[in-house]
């Protein structure tokens, strides 16, 4: 964002910029999903209309539900450890905004060109743990602890296959950095025909399916939804909390949903760009300044292909057993990734 | 010899401010009366020293500081903590009696071996935060970790082997 239109902006413009593009790429998908998948795709396949009383079929409901949840009382527990309690919903709200940091949305529309920005992504999603972990304790109640405790068992889990299938992408883009994923999958070609780029999906099927799987479980959607288990738990780590202190939990799980989906699109569909060859670009220095506004439009179809996937399967299947969801992290995924390592490594070194 | 435009005021500030809060973070976690209250001040502690390393614009050991001591090592001790004592609220028992006596001076004489050590080591050296050189960046850390210092980064992946090991070895019922 350092040169947008051409135009060099002075330090303070650049920062203002960035903050309200962090929060409309936080906000904007978490309040598509919600309307768009929760309200009306659940009600579809419920068969009955969902909200539709406010705002012409129901869409200003979200606003209803926003102002609802702000004017609630601010409650906490007589007995909890009012401090932490306060701060957890902001940890895991704080986790997502530093996700949707390193993502890039078009040549120049990022907020940061980190190096390393795919161990950084795996990094920073994991620091929601210990805001859950924090919730959990702080409420002073049994179900809270065990769903903290249950959140906290599955996120470990369920990081290592995620690292594990990105790492096949980093092999074969032969670099951490987003963008240059972003540029590799839309400059490279398959067998010298360059109609479609190279979207890493193709050769890395696997990784995305147990990149996907990870996903689900971090968000913790049904079927990994163990933590939050409404008919076990009453709501598992969420359970004393109400007013905007829930909403922050409620914001940052769709948005959290969003910002994976991002990272995928960027890891496994090609991000932001189109196929270079298209409009004969070389490199990125070639790539036309419309593609930085092109590229937001073109990311945020495919979150919401993503995030489309997410939530079907979240509204279809049945909740996993406890057991069941830690033997499939660690005796399926891992083992299914560290395979699909082993074959690219021997693919990138044998082409 | 170190000169005056040679100073990042930026920097400098972030520095102190962040060590500030580390300082106090290492001080709560001892004083502290809960355990949980005690971890997540070691968090901001961790926390700290990531940021730190950033400022040296060593991004790769940063990012690795936050995925391996918050994403993983903290997130493991407040689990444990939490299964087995986390009253809340105070904890009497929970630090001894005296310890300060024992414990300023064995942090003092720390404190005064490590500066010793580091200005000692080090000297007028300066850390190149910038452009090809720069000591913190992903692919020179790589560069030098497997050719440079291959012996030793295998033979931590030995003992890490080895505690993987034990681990399994101790946690099966047969």
């Amino acid at each position: 964002m350092t040169a947008l239109l051409a135009v060099d902006l002075p330090y303070w413009a650049q920062s203002l910029l960035r903050v309200l593009g962090g929060t409309v790429a936080v906000l904007l998908p978490a309040g598509t999903i919600v309307y768009l998948f929760l309200f009306k795709m659940m009600s579809f396949m419920q068969s009955r209309l969902g909200p539709m009383e406010a705002g012409p079929y129901g869409s200003m409901q979200l606003f209803a539900e926003v102002g609802k949840w702000l004017q609630k009382e601010d409650i906490a527990p007589e007995r909890a450890d009012i401090r932490v309690f306060r701060a957890a919903p902001l940890v895991v709200l704080m986790s997502t905004f530093l996700l949707v940091a390193v993502v890039p949305f078009g040549p120049d529309a990022y907020f940061t060109d980190f190096e390393a920005g795919v161990f950084y992504m795996l990094a920073v999603s994991s620091i929601s743990t210990l805001g859950i972990l924090m919730a959990g304790w702080s409420s002073a109640n049994k179900y809270s602890l065990l769903g903290g405790l249950r959140a906290a068992g599955q996120l470990i889990a369920y990081e290592l296959p995620m690292v594990l299938a990105v790492i096949g992408v980093v092999i074969q883009a032969g670099s951490m950095n987003l963008q240059t994923i972003v540029i590799k999958q839309n400059s490279d070609s398959i067998f010298g025909w360059d109609g479609l780029g190279y979207p890493y999906i193709l050769t890395q099927f696997v990784a995305f399916l147990v990149f996907m799987i990870a996903v689900q479980a971090e968000l913790t959607q049904t079927p990994f939804d163990m933590p939050i288990a409404e008919s076990e738990l009453v709501s598992g780590y969420m359970t004393e909390y109400s007013g905007f202190r829930f909403l922050i939990f409620f914001i940052a799980e769709f948005a959290t949903a969003g910002v994976f989906a991002f990272i995928a699109s960027v890891l496994f569909l090609g991000g932001w760009g189109v196929p270079f060859a298209w409009f004969g670009w070389d490199d990125i220095n070639s790539v036309d300044n419309w593609m930085n506004f092109g590229g937001p439009l073109i990311m945020f179809t495919k979150m919401m292909v993503l995030t489309g996937i997410i939530m079907w399967v979240r509204f279809s299947y049945p909740r996993f057993r406890e057991d069941q969801l830690q033997r499939f992290a660690w005796k399926v995924l891992i083992p299914v990734s560290l395979v699909n390592i082993m074959i690219t490594a021997i693919f990138k070194v044998a082409f | 010899m170190l000169l005056a435009s040679d100073i990042e005021v930026a920097q400098n500030i972030g520095f102190y401010l962040i060590a500030a809060v580390m300082v106090l973070g290492a001080i709560n976690v001892v004083r502290s009366s809960n355990v949980v209250h005690a971890a997540l001040s070691l968090v901001a502690v961790m926390g700290g020293a990531a940021a730190q390393y950033l400022l040296l614009s060593a991004e790769f050991v940063a990012v690795t500081q936050v995925l391996v001591y918050i994403g993983a090592v903290m997130v493991l001790f407040l689990f444990g903590v939490m299964l087995t004592r986390a009253k809340l609220g105070k904890d009497i028992d929970l630090n001894n009696k005296g310890g300060a006596a024992i414990g300023a001076p064995v942090a003092l004489l720390l404190f005064g071996v490590m500066a010793y050590v580091l200005i000692k080591g080090f000297e007028d050296d300066r850390i190149v935060t910038s452009g090809d050189e720069a000591i913190g960046s992903t692919a020179t850390l790589s560069d030098k970790i497997f050719s440079l210092y291959a012996l030793p980064f295998w033979a931590l992946s030995f003992v890490l082997l080895a505690a993987v090991i034990g681990a399994i070895v101790l946690a099966r019922k047969d």
